[in-house]
């Protein structure tokens, strides 16, 4: 029945509206504690400047942005979905990373061959990352939380080490910062600027990233695991009730580990885009902090892929305003403070959308149910 | 304390309830009830499961707010916005599920939650006094200070009445009290509600016996459809006719006696022992076999090993010792998925634990337990075409009411939710099905529904391991009926010749252990 969906649908977009106003009216509050006004700085938010080049610039910026913050969103949701708490996306994207990007300057092969060489390594080690509190977790029972938090320690020093040391390419004159040896030409990734050129627009400075199609195809193979796979059903009924998995004959441990190895598959690609598209190693100034923000936009996205873009782009969108925020002498702190309360807001707003949705279809059934029933009464 | 009014000319009726309504969704909800509660009766109110009983006890213990409808205290009209205020209007209740923490001793139980205290220090004194006194006024035999967790469950009932009377009740609600007992129990239980009685109490007693209400009911309202059907003097009402303004309409009977058993061995359970973490093993040396076309009856006081034996045999615990074996395969080491797979069936005991994704549509829930069989699978997909088509013919042929197959199993009545679970278990010929409390909180038309599908699968030849907590059903139904007691089987009885009273005997250990 199309009707009930679509409502449960409308719904939760709904809520997901009404928490982001809410959330606006809450940052307002802080705006105007810094002492600043709302309306100036609601309106530098959609101010994406008066040329061209100023428009696509911006756009590009948050689409760059969004991509990274979309994979980190697919990685935690995988383990959100039957409530795994994979909170070593930030570990596991960090080591991947610099191992893919030292690895993937090791060799020089064909464009295409010498990209997806780069990917499957930084999907095994953040997979193999992932497999060690999995395995903990199955074996020992250690709590999968407290042990990915601790492994994000020990990943991220790990990586800062092996970027001085081991992985540490030359470093140019005058250069502060240490990186992995500057990948092969043949690895950079394409990027996606002809979209831009399509409709006779100027190209971005810093270039569409190439990674936005593998994200867009992630997410929607994704999809198709969770929704339509013997997998995903398995993964959904774990997550919805364990014990009835279990009398189903779904193997708790062995959906454990493949769910953890493959969330931290997908979070090895988080530093890809970066590193392919725009500075062809991993540097000391690598991007950090997208495992964490994976999580709010999980959350933020109710874990399934169209949700979680959604989140990514506002996300994306948000962190833009922060330079012409700045410009506009508001905080660009105003942006932390909106993300965090749209995040608050959207977690309560979930629990009292699917509350009332739930109702809802208690209550449709026991309508439809009711008008049957009295006609067979009166039969 | 108590409230109770000494007017000797007209005693206000101890509770009346007027016009209640509670739109409720789901369930059928309560409509227009109108209830008059004499004091010092025991006031009966029957109605099959899902009439509307529960809800309406709720709201007369401040669990829930009716939306409509008053509710009279000795003639003074009351709103309760919580359990307390129904406690301190002298109602108590006394839930079907003991709320009693095991590890606690009868004393510390009582007053868990209206500790008494002198001068801020936990008044141990007086309140042993109290309780003893009370025990001693109403005939509730207790020791006060043994734990809880060596209770009998007719031991813990007393418990939980001695909680409420603690409380000052004076009203009290028994929602099915004997549900949980066998009939010597039940017994016992009758002689303390008489006491209750003859000292001034009143007694609610919510109940779908109807042998039971009749020999205890001073009173009985019959509640149908979430409404009020009549009110009946139990001097001159028969069961058959309680029963029928119960249901509507005519009743169904769990009997089958034509046999179908064959000499086909199905399942075959050897010694089969489970250690547990206690000092007394959870299941020892249990054997037995059920044949094709056989229905096992397996009769036990709830928590005698009844649900770890089940599991053992869906592979959801791994025995310590013994095997089981499934048409002549060992599978005592198989996956609980090579099991299903190989043709067991699984009613759970409790649908919502084991049983449902609740949050799930009803051909998501077709596809539990089959994700990895025709017709809901294909290759690495979930063939959701197929899925969703035989969840029709479940729906159809089972009489599942629901709007749509769409329609999340939450929405559903408990007895098309387990209709739903019986179909899909009936699904893809299995050899073997357990079936575990099958018509447990299910109405009486649902019941006759699930009965003769079982029935029917029998003569198909399907063997079927029965357990109930409902004798009727257990003798009905089963072929043979084996009684577990502590982990041990320890009589095979002929459902045929057996009695409720002889079966009781058996089930708490009472006429001693005899030869399997």
């Amino acid at each position: 029945m199309m009707p009930a969906r679509l409502q449960r649908t409308l719904l939760t977009v709904a809520g997901a509206v009404v928490a982001v106003l809410l959330a606006m009216g809450i940052s307002s509050i802080a705006i105007l504690a810094a002492g600043a006004s709302p309306v100036t700085a609601l309106g530098a938010m959609f101010d994406f400047g008066d040329t061209q080049p100023e428009v696509v610039n911006a756009l590009t910026f948050i689409l760059n942005r969004a991509v990274p913050l979309f994979i980190a969103g697919l990685a935690v949701a995988i383990g959100f979905r039957m409530n795994l708490f994979n909170i070593g996306v930030e570990g596991q994207y960090r080591i991947a990373a610099i191992v893919a990007a030292f690895v993937g300057s090791q060799f020089v092969l064909p464009g295409p061959i010498q990209i997806t060489l780069i990917i499957v390594v930084a999907m095994l080690v953040g997979g193999l990352y992932a497999f060690i509190p999995a395995v903990l977790k199955v074996t020992r029972g250690v709590n999968e939380v407290i042990s990915t938090i601790m492994l994000n320690y020990i990943a991220v020093n790990l990586a800062a080490f092996l970027v001085r040391g081991p992985f540490a390419g030359e470093r140019t004159a005058g250069k502060l910062t240490t990186s992995t040896p500057e990948l092969p030409e043949s690895a950079w990734f394409p990027n996606l600027n002809v979209l831009f050129e399509m409709f006779g627009l100027p190209a971005p400075r810093s270039g569409l990233w190439g990674f936005l199609m593998v994200a867009i195809l992630l997410g929607v193979i994704i999809w198709l695991v969770l929704e339509r796979t013997r997998f995903g059903f398995e993964v959904k009924a774990s997550g919805l009730n364990p014990p009835a998995a279990l009398a189903s004959g779904v193997d708790a441990k062995r959906m454990v580990i493949s769910a953890m190895v493959l969330s931290g598959a997908i979070a090895g690609l988080i530093g890809l885009p970066e590193i392919l598209g725009r500075t062809h190693a991993y540097g000391s100034n690598f991007t950090a902090g997208l495992g964490f923000l994976g999580i709010a936009v999980a959350l933020l996205g109710r874990n399934k892929p169209a949700g979680i873009a959604v989140a990514a782009l506002l996300f994306g969108f948000l962190d833009r305003a922060s330079a012409p925020l700045q410009f506009a002498d508001i905080p660009p702190s105003v942006v932390a403070i909106i993300q965090g309360s749209i995040v608050l807001m959207v977690v309560i707003a979930n629990e009292v959308t699917s509350r009332m949705s739930i109702r809802q279809e208690e209550r449709r059934a026991a309508r439809q149910l009711g008008t049957t029933q009295r006609a067979e009464v009166a039969a | 304390m108590s409230t109770s009014s000494d007017t000797p000319a007209v005693t206000p009726p101890a509770v009346k309830l007027e016009g209640i309504t509670k739109r409720f969704p789901g369930v059928v909800a309560n409509h227009d009830i109108r209830i008059v509660i004499e004091a010092g009766s025991v006031h009966a109110i029957v109605g099959e499961n899902g009439a509307g009983k529960s809800t309406l006890m709720k709201i007369l213990y401040g669990m829930q707010r009716p939306d409509e409808g008053k509710i009279y205290v000795n003639g003074e009209e009351v709103t309760f916005r919580t359990p307390g205020d129904a406690i301190a209007a002298g109602i108590g209740m006394v839930h079907q599920h003991f709320m009693l923490a095991d590890n606690l001793t009868v004393l510390e139980n009582i007053i868990l939650g209206a500790e008494p205290a002198k001068a801020g220090v936990l008044d141990v004194k007086g309140a042993r006094k109290r309780i003893v006194q009370l025990a001693g006024d109403h005939g509730l035999r207790v020791d006060p200070d043994r734990m809880v967790e060596e209770l009998g469950v007719g031991d813990r009932q007393r418990v939980e009445i001695l909680k409420v009377l603690y409380r000052g009740a004076r009203v009290l609600i028994l929602d099915e009290p004997t549900a949980v007992l066998v009939p010597q129990e039940v017994e016992e239980l009758f002689a303390n509600l008489r006491e209750l009685k003859a000292d001034g109490f009143t007694v609610i007693f919510i109940s779908h016996k109807l042998d039971e209400v009749l020999s205890i009911a001073d009173a009985i309202t019959v509640i149908r459809r979430g409404t009020t059907v009549a009110s009946v003097d139990p001097a001159s009402t028969t069961a058959r006719q309680l029963a029928e303004l119960m249901v509507g309409s005519e009743l169904p009977t769990p009997e089958t006696r034509d046999s179908t058993v064959t000499d086909r061995v199905v399942l075959d359970v050897c010694d089969a022992t489970l250690q547990g973490t206690g000092a007394k093993p959870l299941l020892s040396d249990v054997s037995f076999t059920v044949h094709a076309g056989e229905v096992l009856g397996i009769a036990g006081v709830e928590g005698n090993g009844q649900s770890e034996l089940i599991e053992a045999i869906m592979g959801l615990r791994t025995l310590d010792g013994g095997r089981i074996l499934l048409a002549e395969e060992d599978i005592t080491a198989w996956s609980t998925l090579r099991r299903r797979e190989s043709g067991i069936g699984y009613i759970p005991e409790d649908r919502h634990r084991q049983g449902l994704l609740l949050e799930a549509s009803l051909w998501e829930n077709r596809v539990l337990g089959h994700q990895t069989r025709k017709p809901a699978r294909k290759g690495i997909w979930v063939n959701r075409a197929a899925s969703r088509k035989d969840t029709e013919r479940i729906v159809h042929e089972y009489d599942v009411r629901t709007p749509s197959i769409d329609t999340l199993a939450l929405a559903l009545s408990g007895g098309n939710q387990q209709k739903l679970i019986v179909g899909r278990e009936m699904s893809g010929d299995p050899k073997f099905l357990i079936a575990a409390h099958p018509t447990r909180g299910v109405d009486v038309g649902a019941q006759a529904a699930i009965w003769d599908h079982l029935r029917a699968a029998r003569a198909g030849g399907l063997a079927v391991l029965l357990i109930s907590a409902d004798l009727d059903e257990l003798i009905g139904l089963s072929d043979t009926l084996h009684v577990i007691y502590g982990g041990r089987m320890v009589a095979r009885l002929d459902p045929g010749q057996v009695t409720p009273e002889q079966l009781g005997g058996y089930m708490t250990g009472a006429i001693a252990e005899e030869k399997a």
